[in-house]
């Protein structure tokens, strides 16, 4: 059944874009090692306030990268700009190169609902619309495809599935979204954003929120998912960062001070400010 | 070890005080200052319950005068219980033969309201989507004081616009219009009660967690996905609400429907012609040369009973269904 789903999906989702963007889809071996997002001297501000400065970060596809620091260092704000959640936020702009598999995140061709389509994202707190179940996770495939009734039944079942939530609400899937535990929220949230079809993942502090069971059921749910997702995923909790992701990226007022393999930076960080960060010296 | 904390306290306390820079007299003189406040506060809370009393009895005996005279009403000869009911005539005043039923009174107030909702229902939600979902901060600034300004206007300047102003457009567009008509006053209703539908739709939108909206953002929804398709969902109960106060507004609004829609009471539902509502008739019973113990004069107050139970239903209605289906957020 999950096989069936899962290539009715995959014809029913073109993928349309750069020869990047194809390699760079579920469909491909997982962890290589091409990149999803490119980040290049890419300097960001609210108002006067420089929030990002010079940041230059290749996010390899189908791996999890970690940002962490302490906060207002800038990691969320970077998150949401490689889908453009900050066009929202009166007064936030941005310079320099961010793209994502080849596509130039700032240029005026680029189509923000195709970008945000590509690139989901999975909030601090869960939102789940005040809607069944069901119908949060179809919302977005109700945006972008014209899908049939069994279709659509089809693919909300494996996304719940992909996010390790289909056992669970298999028999309440026309029940309210809001009656769900917090974690149950949080996978409904990952469900309804891989429904539509995404590439990369960002994950704002999506643990947060959550007891330590829920948490490490996302996590789990995580390392799973970067088979065939890139995902990026900001966090608090260094054991967190250092159990679920390969790459960390350490930052510190607005700058990038250090990346590099997870074990590496743990284990050796190169940057004194990052040693003291990881140990719990600050921050 | 938790006792010896609490002697340490206790020991500590008269310390404190003692070291505190005071004279003796001045707690003497805190005292009565406080024993002053205390019976200012008892002063104040007796002043607001009486406020509160007093317009709870102003509320009793209206309600309760209303149903006294619509008692009356009914014990007259002419009338009966059966006949205000189900009559379709309402002739109080004219010829020898008078009849009390209600619905040519009943179906003009609808259809004035109805078509006051058809106008405002659909402007007024618009207005809302665009206040809550699309204007610039510093647009809504300004545009929410002048929606809410248009509340503020008396209301027999609508009447007055109405008669002056509507009624000649559409005797311009169709000749069946008659001088005075239910359309026009309808559409001025409508006017002066979108405001009402806008702003509480508004609040009921703005309230909806911010959230959701980045929720819809981050699938790839646009603005318009979100005002539509979550929103306002997510805000039926309140828009609901707002459109059922509203209608409670419309079925007892007397000043425009006095001017505008003429005082032929009729069970009809040609919007051209004349049409009686029953605040329009309460008007003309209590300005006309009626005199004031004869059962026309009862009548009027039998229709304003009747309107009363309308409009009360209606607001309760609108606050059970606000209070009901209201969507829980943290």
């Amino acid at each position: 059944m999950n096989n069936t789903a899962e290539n009715a999906i995959q014809q029913n989702m073109p993928r349309p874009g750069t020869a990047a963007a194809d390699s760079g889809a579920p469909a491909s071996s997982p962890k290589t090692a091409d990149i999803a997002v490119r980040v290049d001297n890419f300097n960001a501000w609210y108002g006067e306030k420089h929030a990002l400065k010079n940041i230059s970060l290749n996010v390899p596809a189908c791996r999890v990268t970690a940002l962490i620091g302490p906060s207002g260092c800038g990691k969320s704000t970077l998150l949401r700009w490689i889908n453009r959640m900050n066009d929202t936020i009166p007064g936030a702009r941005a310079e320099g190169t961010l793209s994502v598999h080849g596509i130039d995140v700032f240029s005026p061709d680029t189509d923000v609902v195709e970008l945000r389509r590509r690139v989901g994202i999975v909030f601090q707190k869960p939102n789940p619309f005040p809607k069944s179940i069901f119908e949060n996770v179809a919302f977005g495939a109700r945006l972008h495809l014209k899908l049939s009734r069994s279709e659509l039944h089809g693919l909300v079942e494996w996304a719940l599935k992909r996010a390790a939530l289909w056992e669970e609400v298999r028999d309440r899937l026309h029940h309210s979204a809001l009656s769900l535990s917090g974690g149950q929220q949080q996978r409904l949230c990952i469900a309804r954003a891989i429904a539509v079809g995404p590439e990369v993942l960002l994950m704002d502090e999506p643990c947060s929120a959550l007891d330590p069971k829920s948490t490490a059921a996302i996590e789990d749910l995580i390392w799973d998912l970067s088979e065939q997702y890139t995902i990026v995923i900001v966090t608090h909790n260094m054991q967190q960062a250092s159990r679920v992701s390969d790459i960390t990226a350490f930052m510190y007022l607005g700058e990038l001070l250090e990346v590099g393999e997870t074990d590496q930076v743990f284990q050796n960080p190169a940057h004194p400010q990052t040693r003291d960060y990881i140990t719990g010296r600050f921050g | 070890m938790i006792a010896l904390c609490v002697t340490d306290m206790n020991e500590l306390k008269p310390k404190t005080t003692l070291d505190m820079p005071l004279s003796p007299e001045s707690r003497v003189r805190g005292r009565a200052v406080r024993r002053f406040r205390r019976g200012i506060e008892w002063l104040i809370l007796a002043l607001l319950g009486s406020s509160t009393g007093i317009t709870l009895l102003v509320t009793a005996a209206i309600i309760m005068v209303l149903g006294v005279e619509t008692v009356l009403f009914f014990r007259q000869e002419e009338v009966s219980v059966g006949e205000f009911f189900f009559s379709l005539q309402w002739n109080p005043l004219l010829g020898g033969e008078k009849h009390f039923g209600i619905w040519p009174l009943l179906t003009g107030t609808l259809m004035i309201s109805v078509i006051g909702l058809a106008v405002a229902v659909p402007m007024g939600l618009i207005t809302a989507i665009y206040l809550s979902e699309y204007a610039h901060p510093k647009i809504r600034a300004v545009l929410k004081p002048a929606l809410e300004l248009l509340a503020g206007i008396p209301t027999v300047v609508y009447g007055f616009f109405a008669l002056a102003f509507i009624t000649p457009l559409l005797k311009w567009f169709h000749e069946g219009f008659n001088s005075y008509n239910a359309l026009s006053a309808g559409i001025a209703v409508g006017i002066l009660i979108i405001p009402i539908v806008s702003s509480i739709a508004e609040d009921a939108m703005r309230a909806v967690p911010n959230a959701l909206r980045e929720g819809v953002y981050g699938l790839g929804g646009t603005r318009f996905d979100a005002a539509v398709k979550v929103v306002f969902p997510a805000a039926l109960s309140g828009i609901v609400a707002a459109v059922l106060l509203a209608m409670a507004r419309a079925v007892g609004e007397t000043m425009v429907v006095a001017l505008a829609s003429g005082s032929t009471p009729r069970l009809a539902y040609d919007p051209r012609l004349e049409t009686q509502t029953m605040t329009g008739f309460m008007v003309q019973m209590a300005m006309g040369d009626v005199s004031n113990f004869g059962v026309e004069y009862y009548s009027l107050y039998a229709v304003a009973a009747t309107l009363f139970v309308m409009t009360f239903s209606l607001t309760l209605l609108g606050a059970w269904v606000r209070r009901r289906y209201q969507e829980k957020y943290e």
